[in-house]
Order: C-alpha cells, then sequence, then structure tokens
C-alpha cells in the first residue's frame, strides 16, 4: 500500500486527515459561540478596547474598568492587533467608554472568532509535534489535543486565548524534541511575554537549555549561551523595552503580580492545597470533638478571597513563600534529571511535570491551569499503555474539574456531553493503539487479550467521580435544600485533588525511572 | 470481519473523530473493543451537535403576537396540563382553537402532557393558562430545548442504533461503514436543524418510524406495526411512508401459507393501538369527528409559501386556488399522490425484501411530499429520513438530496435566525460525508446523468442561491423571486431523484420466492 501510494501522496493524505479534524472541531467550537461566557470575556474586549484608544504609555496604569491589563506586553500587543479589526466589525467593541460590558451579538461573534482562528496556532503546533509518530499515534494525540473538551470548554465557552497560547507552547516544545533548541528557546520566550503564568516551567528550560543546547566545551558553549541569551533577551526586550523606554516597567511588574490574593482561588483548584484545607477541617473537628478548645478562623475559604488572618485552625499558615519554595523542592528531580542527561526526548515530560507542580503546589492557582500539562501530555500519553491510562485519568479528572466554571443550566448537558465524548475517544484510541502497536500484522486481534485498561482502581475512582457529580447535582440540593452550598464545590476539588496527586506521583516515577 | 476483503469500501470510520489510514488499519479500528464504542461516540457527538444548535434562536422567538412553532409547542402543554383530555380539541372560552390549536394526533398531546407536567414543575409560570402565552424566558426556553433533547436520547438515538445494528446484522459487507452510516443517519443536518433549531419534535415521530424499520428488518412485524401506528399517531404526516409499510406488510403476509391470519394479526395490533390511543375521543361520534376534523386542515389550502412540491411549483404557471374548487383539487391531489405511489407498493407486494422496502418508503414519501394536500417545507424530512437509511448504498443520493432539502429550507431557517447553525451544520454535514476514511469509489454510486461537470455547475449555483437570498434584495415587482428560483431549482432535483429511485427500486434483483429471506441486502 505504501509502495504504490508514494510519499508524497501519503503526506497528502495525513495531511487532509488533519485538516478534516481540524475543521471538525471548528465546526464544534462555531455552534457554541452564543453560550454562557463568562467576565473574561469583557476582560479581553475592555483590553482591546483599552489598547485601541489610548497611547502604549497609558495602557497599565488605566483603571476604567476593574479588568486592568494584567498580562505581559505581547498579549497587550495581541489586543491592540485584534483590536483593529474590531473596529472595522463594529466601532463600539473598542471605546473605551461607551463599550464597558458591551455584548451585542456583533461582539460575541467576533471576539468568539478571534479565539476560533487564533486556535491555527494549536494546530499547526499539534501537527508539528507529531511529526515524527506513526499515523494511528498521530492521530490519536492530535484528537487528544485538538478535541481537548478543558480548551473547549475554557476557550469557547468560558473564554480564553489558552488555546493560541498552548499552540506557542507546543511549538516551543516541538522545536526541542528536534533538538532546535534555539527555536524552542524562542518560542517559549515570546510565550512568556504572553502569560507570566507560563514561568512556572522555566527553570527546566534553563537547565535543560543550558546543558543541552550550551555544551561543546567552553568556547563553543559560551558562544551558544550567548546566542540564546540574545535571543530571549531581544524577545523580552521588544516585550517590555517601550514600557522600560518610557519608565514604567515597575508599573508593569506590579501589574503582572498582584500581591493580596489569597492560597485558593474561589473555587478551589483540585491541588494539594484543597486536601491540606480539608485535612485542617479535619484535625479541627475531631480536637473539638476531644473536648478541646479550637477558635474557628475568622477568614473562610469558602468565601472567596482570603485576607490576611490565618484560615487555618491548627496547620500552619501557607505563605506565598512557602508554595514557592514546595514548587521548587517538587520539581528539583526533574531539574536535577535534566542537568544530568538533557534528552530532547525527555523534554515534553519535564515541562508537563514541572506545570503539574506548579498546579498542586502554587500560590492562588486557577483550576484552568491543569490544561497547562493536561495538553502536552497528549503527546507522552501514546508512548505506552501506562502512560495511556495514566492520561486517561489524569485528562478525566482535569475536565471534570472544570464542570464548576460552567455553572449555568444551559451548558450542563454540553460539558457532560463533552467530556463523555473525550472518554469515549480516549477508550477507543488507546485501545486500538495498544492492539495495533502490540501485534502488527496480525489478522486475529479480535481473539487477543486486550491491552488497554485503566483497572479496577481507576474504574472505581472514576465511577467515584460520577458519585461526587450526581451528590452534587441532585442529592445535595434534595437533602440540605439551600443549606450548606459550598459542600457541592468542596468535594469536586478535594476528590479531583487526589487523581490530580495520583498524576503527579505517577509522573514523578516516570520521570525518576527513565534512564 | 476478520475476513472482510481490504477493497475500497471496507473503510472504517469513527466520524467522532477516529480514523485508520489503510486497509489493515481500519478493521483493526474495529475489532479493538467491537463496533459499538464508535457508534457510541456518533450518537454522543450528534447530540453534542444537538445541544449546541439548540443555544440559538428558535422560530417566532420574540415575535408576537401569533409566535411560531415554539410557542404552539409551549401552548400545547399549557392545553394538556390544564385541561381533561376531552377538551383538549375542542374549541371552547378556555380552549381557543385559532390560537395554535392541538392539530395533531392524540399521541403528540399526550407527549405535551407529559412535557408539560415537567414544566410545570420547574417553572409553573410558562404553562400557566391563559397567562404564559408568549411566554419566553430563558429558563423556559431551556426547559423546552431540554424535553426536545430528551426525546431524542430516548426515541431517536436508540431507533437508529438499532436500525444501524439490524440493517447491518443482514449482510457481511461493508460492516465497517456502519460508523459512517450511523453518522450519516444521526447527524442529518435538516431533522437537527428543524427539531433543536426551529423547534419541533420530529425526532419522535421519526425515530418511531426508523424503530419500526429495524423492527422489520429483524422479522417483528408485528412490533413494527405497533411502532409505525405509534409514529402516524404522533404526527399524522407519518402517513407518507404509510403505502410502503402496506405493501411490504401485506406481501409479507401474501408469501405466508396463511395469509389471511396474518393480515388479521397484523390488523388487530394496529387497530388496538389505535383505540388505545384514541379511547378518550372514542366515547362519542362527535369527540372522534371532532379529533378527527382537526387533524385534517384543508382549509388552509393545497399549498403554503414556497414549497418545492408539485402544486406550488406549478403554481407559477397555473393559480390551482383561483381556478379549482377546493374538493376538486382534494380529489386531484390525493389521485396524483395514489397514482405516483403505486408503481413503487406494486413491486413490494411482488417482490417484498428489505432492500425494496427502503426505497418504498423513500418512493412513497417523495410521491406524497409532490403531490399531497397541504404541504410544508419542513415535510422534506420524512423523504430525507429513508435515504439516511439507504445511505449506504445510495451515499450519493443522499448527501445531494441533504443539499437540496437544505437549501429548500433556507428561507425558511433565514427567518427564524439560524443561519450560523445552518451554515455549520452544511459544512458539518459535507465533512462527515467526506470522513478521511470512507476512500468509498464516488462515481460508481452516481447516476450517468449526474457526471462531474454538471454536479458541480449545479452545486455552484446552489451556492450562489443562498449568499444571493442573504445579500441581496428582491425587486420590487417580484418581492417572492428567489424564494421562486430556490423552490424550481430544489423541486427539479427532487423530481429526478424520485425518478431514480424509482427506477431503481424496481431494477432490484428480483429475489426468488423461497430464498427471500436469506438474501443480503445487497
Amino acid at each position: 500500500m505504501e509502495d504504490r501510494c508514494g510519499n508524497s501522496n501519503k503526506g497528502f493524505k495525513v495531511l487532509s486527515d488533519f485538516v478534516w479534524l481540524c475543521l471538525v472541531a471548528t465546526c464544534v467550537k462555531l455552534l457554541l459561540v452564543l453560550s454562557y461566557h463568562s467576565t473574561d470575556f469583557e476582560v479581553h474586549r475592555h483590553w482591546a478596547a483599552l489598547t485601541h484608544s489610548l497611547p502604549l504609555q497609558e495602557w497599565y496604569f488605566d483603571e476604567t474598568s476593574p479588568w486592568t491589563l494584567d498580562y505581559p506586553p505581547f498579549f497587550a500587543y495581541f489586543e491592540r492587533f485584534i483590536s483593529v479589526f474590531a473596529n472595522l466589525v463594529d466601532p463600539k467593541i473598542v471605546q473605551l467608554r461607551e463599550g464597558l460590558n458591551y455584548d451585542s451579538l456583533s461582539a460575541i461573534y467576533f471576539q468568539r472568532i478571534t479565539v476560533i482562528v487564533t486556535d491555527v496556532c494549536l494546530f499547526v503546533a499539534a501537527y508539528r509535534l507529531t511529526k515524527r509518530l506513526d499515523y494511528v499515534r498521530r492521530y490519536v494525540v492530535w484528537v487528544l489535543i485538538i478535541g481537548s473538551p478543558g480548551l473547549l470548554i475554557v476557550d469557547h465557552i468560558h473564554f480564553q486565548y489558552n488555546g493560541f497560547l498552548l499552540g506557542l507552547l507546543l511549538l516551543s516544545l516541538s522545536f526541542l524534541e528536534e533538538g532546535r533548541d534555539l527555536e524552542g528557546g524562542f518560542f517559549f520566550a515570546a510565550l512568556l511575554c504572553f502569560k507570566h503564568l507560563f514561568a512556572v516551567a522555566a527553570p527546566v528550560y534553563f537547565v535543560y537549555l543550558l546543558r543541552h543546547y550550551c555544551r561543546g566545551g567552553l568556547v563553543r558553549g559560551f558562544t551558544r549561551l550567548l546566542a540564546m541569551g540574545t535571543v530571549v533577551a531581544s524577545v523580552f526586550t521588544v516585550a517590555f523595552g517601550p514600557f522600560l523606554y518610557h519608565g514604567q516597567i515597575h508599573q508593569v511588574i506590579s501589574r503582572l503580580f498582584p500581591f493580596g490574593r489569597g492560597l485558593c482561588h474561589a473555587y478551589w483548584a483540585p491541588n494539594f492545597w484543597s486536601l491540606y484545607i480539608m485535612f485542617d477541617k479535619g484535625i479541627a473537628f475531631v480536637i473539638r470533638k476531644l473536648g478541646f478548645n479550637v477558635p474557628t478562623p475568622e477568614a473562610s475559604f469558602t468565601g472567596g478571597l482570603v485576607g490576611d488572618a490565618s484560615p487555618f485552625s491548627v496547620l500552619p499558615q501557607i505563605t506565598p513563600l512557602t508554595t514557592f519554595i514546595l514548587v521548587l523542592l517538587s520539581m528539583s528531580p526533574c531539574l536535577v534529571k535534566s542537568w544530568k542527561h538533557p534528552h530532547p526526548k525527555m523534554i515534553t515530560r519535564w515541562v508537563a511535570y514541572a506545570y503539574t507542580c506548579g498546579f498542586l503546589f502554587g500560590w492562588h492557582v486557577h483550576e484552568k491551569a491543569s490544561l497547562h500539562f493536561v495538553i502536552p501530555l497528549a503527546l507522552v500519553a501514546t508512548d505506552s499503555v501506562e502512560d495511556a491510562k495514566h492520561y486517561f485519568i489524569m485528562s478525566t479528572v482535569s475536565c471534570y474539574s472544570l464542570f464548576p466554571l460552567l455553572f449555568e443550566a444551559q451548558e450542563y448537558p454540553i460539558k457532560v456531553l463533552l467530556l463523555l465524548l473525550h472518554s469515549l475517544l480516549m477508550w477507543i484510541g488507546f485501545s486500538t493503539l495498544f492492539q495495533v502497536t502490540k501485534k502488527p500484522g496480525s489478522s486475529k486481534t479480535a481473539t487477543e487479550k486486550r491491552d488497554f485498561g485503566i483497572g479496577y482502581i481507576g474504574k472505581i475512582y472514576l465511577l467515584g467521580l460520577l458519585g461526587v457529580e450526581v451528590w452534587g447535582q441532585f442529592l445535595h440540593p434534595y437533602i440540605f435544600k439551600d443549606r450548606l452550598p459550598f459542600i457541592p464545590l468542596m468535594m469536586i476539588s478535594v476528590y479531583g485533588a487526589l487523581g490530580m496527586m495520583y498524576s503527579w506521583i505517577w509522573q514523578l516515577n516516570q520521570i525518576l525511572n527513565s534512564s | 470481519m476478520a475476513k472482510s476483503k481490504p477493497t475500497a469500501k471496507s473503510k472504517a470510520s469513527s466520524i467522532g473523530e477516529e480514523a485508520a489510514s489503510d486497509d489493515d488499519r481500519s478493521s483493526q479500528w474495529l475489532t479493538g473493543r467491537g463496533v459499538i464504542p464508535p457508534i457510541l461516540c456518533v450518537a454522543v457527538f450528534g447530540l453534542l451537535v444537538r445541544a449546541g444548535v439548540s443555544l440559538h434562536s428558535y422560530s417566532g422567538a420574540a415575535d408576537p403576537p401569533k409566535y411560531g412553532d415554539f410557542e404552539a409547542q409551549r401552548h400545547w402543554m399549557e392545553i394538556t396540563t390544564n385541561l381533561p383530555a376531552s377538551e383538549w380539541y375542542r374549541n371552547s372560552s378556555v380552549n381557543d382553537l385559532r390560537y395554535w390549536g392541538l392539530d395533531y394526533p392524540p399521541l403528540t398531546a399526550y407527549q405535551s402532557y407529559v412535557h408539560g407536567l415537567w414544566l410545570k414543575s420547574v417553572l409553573p409560570e410558562s404553562v400557566q393558562l391563559f397567562t404564559s402565552r408568549g411566554h419566553e424566558s430563558h429558563l423556559g426556553k431551556l426547559l423546552m430545548r431540554w424535553t426536545v433533547l430528551s426525546s431524542d436520547v430516548l426515541v431517536f438515538v436508540p431507533a437508529a442504533l438499532c436500525f444501524i445494528l439490524a440493517y447491518y446484522s443482514q449482510q457481511n459487507e461493508g460492516r465497517s461503514d456502519m460508523v459512517w452510516h450511523s453518522a450519516m443517519v444521526l447527524l442529518n443536518p435538516c431533522l437537527i436543524l428543524i427539531d433543536h433549531g426551529h423547534f419541533q419534535y420530529n425526532c419522535i415521530s421519526l425515530g418511531l418510524t426508523v424503530g419500526a424499520v429495524a423492527a422489520i428488518l429483524t422479522k417483528r412485524e408485528l412490533l413494527a406495526g405497533v411502532l409505525f401506528s405509534l409514529a402516524l399517531n404522533h404526527k399524522q404526516m407519518s402517513a407518507y411512508f404509510a403505502p410502503a409499510f402496506f405493501s411490504y406488510l401485506l406481501g409479507k403476509c401474501l408469501k405466508h401459507s396463511n395469509p389471511l391470519i396474518e393480515v388479521l394479526k397484523l390488523g388487530f395490533v394496529v387497530i388496538g393501538t389505535f383505540v388505545l390511543l384514541w379511547w378518550p375521543y372514542l366515547q362519542s361520534k362527535e369527540a372522534f369527528f371532532e379529533v378527527l376534523s382537526r387533524l385534517a386542515p384543508f382549509e388552509r389550502g393545497i399549498y403554503e409559501d414556497y414549497v418545492a412540491n408539485f402544486w406550488c411549483t406549478a403554481s407559477v404557471l397555473i393559480k390551482w386556488k383561483k381556478l379549482f374548487s377546493m374538493h376538486f383539487l382534494k380529489l386531484v391531489s390525493l389521485t396524483a399522490t395514489v397514482v405516483t405511489c403505486l408503481p413503487s407498493m406494486v413491486h413490494q407486494i411482488r417482490y417484498p425484501s428489505y432492500q425494496s422496502f427502503l426505497y418504498g418508503m423513500l418512493n412513497s414519501s417523495f410521491a406524497f411530499y409532490f403531490f399531497s394536500f397541504q404541504v410544508h417545507e419542513k415535510s422534506i424530512l420524512l423523504p430525507l429520513l429513508p435515504a439516511s437509511l439507504l445511505a449506504f448504498e445510495e451515499p450519493f443520493v443522499y448527501s445531494w438530496f441533504t443539499h437540496f432539502a437544505m437549501l429548500s429550507m433556507f428561507p425558511l431557517l433565514i427567518r427564524d435566525k439560524l443561519i450560523v447553525p445552518f451554515a455549520v451544520l452544511s459544512i458539518l454535514f459535507t465533512l462527515l460525508f467526506r470522513a478521511p476514511c470512507r476512500k468509498q469509489d464516488s462515481t460508481k454510486q452516481i447516476p450517468t446523468s449526474m457526471k462531474l461537470l454538471p454536479r458541480k455547475l449545479l452545486t455552484f449555483f446552489s451556492v450562489f442561491l443562498h449568499i444571493i437570498y442573504v445579500t441581496l434584495t428582491p425587486p420590487k415587482r417580484y418581492p417572492f423571486l428567489f424564494e421562486a428560483i430556490i423552490m424550481l431549482h430544489c423541486f427539479i432535483q427532487f423530481v429526478l431523484l424520485a425518478i431514480y429511485t424509482n427506477v431503481k427500486q424496481w431494477n432490484l434483483p428480483k429475489p426468488s420466492s423461497s430464498a427471500d429471506n436469506k438474501k443480503k441486502l445487497l
């Protein structure tokens, strides 16, 4: 078959299949245009308006709306670029004051379409990243990335531009995997200038590039270090230079890193800290039962933002510094590994691991941040049955933990169907993949022992998710009516946190055991 | 499955988002976990698309005083939940039949009742008698949308899956196209747009019909009788398929050793179902005729708006409504419909087979669409259904037909402000139809008169018409010029398709009477 088709023909077929998949995904995105959108919609509209209406030196000072610009300059330039088209479509979208909270159909369609169009970056990256894989593996990875329910929920319903940003990350990874470190570094630097939250993986990048790129003797190493430094520095100069020139760099930095936010977001991300809080509450409860007097903390986690008072009853207070150290500590095994054996094959795992650490132990983490490692890990998922199994569980949990983002009834069927479809696709893809790779050429695959499965514990855990959902949606409102409204959300984050901890330990184990 | 030859047709495709490159692999896609997971995938994807479409507008949104089909359905829920069954079809001070009076058979009324109960429990004001007229709230719309979505989950999707399983259990060839075929049935863009966009419950009556077809394919004739009677009692338009069901079942009975008993059994089941459903209206003669007169609204004329059927198209030249009396038109339309159904019926009675049954459904529904009284543009859904069931054998017919059916409904959907879902579903259908791994020989399936160039020209012309319709305003003298052109354009294609499928049915291999049960579909 391959001989007859010829390489170019086959290449065309692969590309056309890829385009087909992208188009199908785009169709779904277009249908979701009218679904609920969060305040992030207004945030991005306002940023476009503000960059359009104001000169550059006022961008980071403007306070017309509470949604002040708090992304790095590249994102501001990006919004400026979008605003050019917005002005053509409907000038009111980009008017600073008149446009406030403007959400007419034209604005909705325009903004949604910008997200859909910028997803092309993700498509290109996904295509590049999977170049070295065989057809079936490629297809599975594409489905995992392009059909990711998390991205659909966060970008195309909730409203953000993660697809495009993750596209940059994947582009960078694809270059690193090819051994083209300079380009990889360039794209990562650019990504950081778009959204600084991606900086969690910077230590990994730093160590890896230092050891993998800047090697081969003192002179050569130094030259390369200089080259890489120049590339990265010039990216940052282009981004921050204008603001440096206007002497506003301090203001920009203070906008990018707002302090005074609490350890957890209003809805706790399913990470280590949600377990920590629960543990604290549990101990306090037991001690009180034993007759000791434990003061109830003034600040409450369920109320949203947390002030200075310690919200913990028993366990020690957590500061941003603690979380910072914990993130670095948990990341250190991977840093050591990349120092010792900087191998391009491992870079995706390492970067994903770094984001996992940031997600689990970071300060004020959003549930959306789980996308930062779910998407890159899609590439790793097809490496082995074990990887696939881990991915299946982790990705399901990650998507499920995004459910509270869409709290309106209208999107309920959509999010459930998205998760269901994703799980089914993963199931089919992985089962097919690991049957094919085990015994290629065998025609009696139907009778063989099946390879892909998630085991009893995995199944019970995922069924538990169903239990949590049924409790939160049906039983809790039925039994408790309006009382204790925070319980269902808490259950989702705590139960999800268990899965995420498993994923972290599993990834750590994989990294430590890799040769 | 392992034996299936790597012909051009043995292609696996899971429309959800999976595919395989070559023949070996494509069969493995399916053997992995069987064919069920990919088909389920398609079903879930289909539901996702439906949920996406349901976010958009519906017919008569914010358009008082009459609103549209959405309001009609809601009003029926209002009537059925607040009045006793005997009052549902009766004009009275509490039930003004001029305002969206119930004009579908009892099963629709019962369905409205059940859905109405649900609405009442969640949002009582949305089905309050009188005061809820024109009720339009976010939650109200959502609840209504969910009733359609749940009907699809409960009726159409399972029926379609049963059909796919039954259809492919008859044959070995083309099993790997099952997934593709299920996508063709489940993701029919016209049905989705009308049910989840425009707002209707066609998924129930069509689902019941598909269920009946599946029952026939698995030799459960009595069950088929029951299911089809239910379909008829949900929407009288299901009668478009009645000649096919009637003649197939008759032909089958005649082949039996005891034809009379078979016919009696079937008749008993069908009549029993009818009696059960009509029970509240069988208490008196008046009540019965009251309902019956509601179901046949002859006063609305032989056609409405711009339907691509015979009466409407010919009315460009002959003003039927002015020239002839209603009575005469009724007679003519009945005769024309029966005459056009006849060839297909005769063929089925003589050689009843699964395949000729499916073609028969298509042909009889075409006949009704062209010639029967009071046809809507939405009625094209009925011939489209058997075409989707035949998609494996007649892929070209199905896709061609779908594109023109979409075009014929375009003016309606524009009025409903559904242009975005319309465009998206058109593209999505084209994509799914050309799913990567279905590398079938497309030219083989195309009737010779439809070779490449004319096909391209016609397609181009249709796309052109869409654009013109949206962008240009028609000349003042002919305000409906574009509608008329669209109608004419679609009508010609429909007629060609109907002629082709009729000829095709007659040229089907005649099954030898003894082995006809064993005969493969292909």
